[in-house]
């Protein structure tokens, strides 16, 4: 989990240069990133973590924070889609 | 007239066919059904509904879904074959397969499993033809300015707003569109027979004549929770990778074009005869074609390179695309001016196929992604790879 927030955390980082970025820290609400920047994340998440996000998947809330989105990795490499 | 089909470079064997499907069986169908009615179809500004049942029939409507669903289960590189070959007879008929792709390849890959269990099998027997409802009379390159407003109501949305351009949108019966919800970007699946939409036909334009383009008006449409694809935030990211299997489509659409005006250009440039000789042996017609012929293989090649880099699932994969998109169009633009120059007087009227084509180059270097947007994009992203580089 901790090596994943890393990850996201690396990522998120290197389009929002001059900030230490909290891993709970919404980086929509505090207009880091625009909802374009949304799909990146989610391309981000398949290539690096080897999931598929699917339509339930697509919510805000699962790509709000490296929280966030460590939880959803997590989630998805748990249990695989069907 | 028929010529060889040369593909530099590439096996025509090999050019397409995983799943059965070869160049050769596009370009029959293309030369059969297809060719030889464009400029009529063109000038009645319409495509007849059934050539578009015939195109569904021989399962090009479903060339990116899977055979599970009843599709034709082509990888990006046989995709891009159709398309030229489809854009090499008549750039509306490639342009159905370019949106009705876009939404079949969003239902399937974004869809709910509902969505998918609903949709994807009649959209892939092209039983219900599908339309991509993003632009807007304000919003072209900036998807991100739509206003088109589904208000949340209960459980759905109440959906307000215009699209324009919406290529086929006179027949289709499914419209994937784009709205604001509270001010966020979604995607909804709107049926043609939902109560407040009218569909007004869009005539008299430069291009792709008969791609039945239609401005559509949504006014109180109710549109149930089930039918969304994209909850808010996620709208624009979703047609974004719509809008990258389309730009793929138009480019090898591009290759098509260029091919067909190597072709018109070639059989005239050995019948008409000036100065006593056929334009063929005049130098300054020798260097058209050369220019031609050189610039089509090298978008074709640009176009094969960006379909396997998609079917490995490289990430490089949508910066080809951008590039193979920006050099073929405005390859195809630079083969149409110089094969209606070719052409001389003929090439400026409807008896030669040359004038449909330049026309229809004007659109390709403005859907999917303006000229201008292409060259911001690929600048932007040899910038960011040349920053990486030095960091």
């Amino acid at each position: 989990m901790e090596e994943n927030k890393v990850r996201v955390r690396d990522f998120i980082g290197r389009h929002i240069r001059g900030h230490e970025l909290t891993d709970d820290e919404d980086i929509f609400a505090s207009g880091f990133v625009n909802s374009m920047f949304a799909m990146q994340l989610v391309n981000f998440v398949e290539q690096t973590f080897g999931i598929v996000v699917e339509n339930e998947d697509l919510e805000i809330d699962n790509f709000r924070s490296v929280n966030a989105i460590a939880a959803l990795v997590e989630r998805k490499t748990a249990a695989p889609a069907a | 007239m028929s010529l060889p089909t040369p593909v530099a470079g590439i096996p025509e064997g090999a050019a397409a066919g995983k799943a059965g499907w070869t160049r050769e069986g596009f370009r029959a169908f293309v030369d059969r059904e297809i060719a030889p009615f464009a400029g009529e179809w063109d000038r009645a500004e319409r495509t007849p509904a059934e050539t578009i049942r015939r195109v569904a029939e021989v399962g090009y409507l479903g060339a990116l879904l899977p055979r599970e669903v009843g599709g034709a289960g082509m990888d990006t590189v046989t995709f891009g074959v159709l398309n030229e070959e489809l854009g090499r007879g008549c750039s509306s008929i490639r342009s159905l397969l370019t949106v009705h792709s876009m939404v079949a390849f969003t239902v399937h890959r974004w869809g709910s499993r509902a969505q998918k269990e609903r949709w994807l099998g009649l959209l892939a027997r092209g039983e219900t033809v599908a339309a991509f409802g993003l632009s807007e009379p304000g919003a072209g390159s900036d998807p991100s300015a739509i206003e088109t407003e589904a208000a949340p109501d209960g459980d759905g949305y109440v959906l307000r707003g215009r699209k324009k351009w919406t290529t086929y949108g006179q027949v289709a019966d499914l419209f994937l569109v784009f709205a604001r919800s509270e001010g966020k970007p979604v995607a909804l699946l709107v049926e043609r027979e939902t109560p407040g939409l009218t569909v007004q036909p869009l005539r008299g334009i430069t291009g792709t004549r008969a791609s039945m383009l239609a401005e559509l008006r949504f006014d109180g449409c109710r549109v149930p929770r089930e039918n969304r694809v994209a909850g808010p935030g996620f709208g624009i990211g979703v047609a974004l990778s719509a809008l990258e299997v389309g730009r793929f489509s138009v480019a090898s659409g591009c290759v098509g074009i260029l091919q067909a005006c190597l072709e018109a250009s070639l059989a005239y440039a050995s019948e008409r005869v000036q100065f006593g000789a056929p334009l063929r042996e005049h130098q300054l017609v020798q260097r058209m074609i050369t220019d031609m012929a050189t610039e089509l293989r090298a978008a074709r090649l640009l176009c094969r390179r960006a379909a396997e880099l998609r079917d490995a699932g490289d990430p490089s994969a949508p910066e080809e695309i951008f590039v193979a998109k920006y050099f073929a169009s405005t390859a195809a633009t630079r083969a149409a001016l110089d094969a209606v120059q070719i052409h001389g007087a003929n090439g400026c009227t409807e008896e030669y196929p040359v004038e449909r084509y330049l026309r229809d180059t004007r659109v390709m270097e403005i859907i999917e992604g303006s000229t201008q947007i292409q060259q911001m994009t690929i600048a932007r992203n040899e910038f960011r790879a040349f920053d990486a580089a030095r960091s």
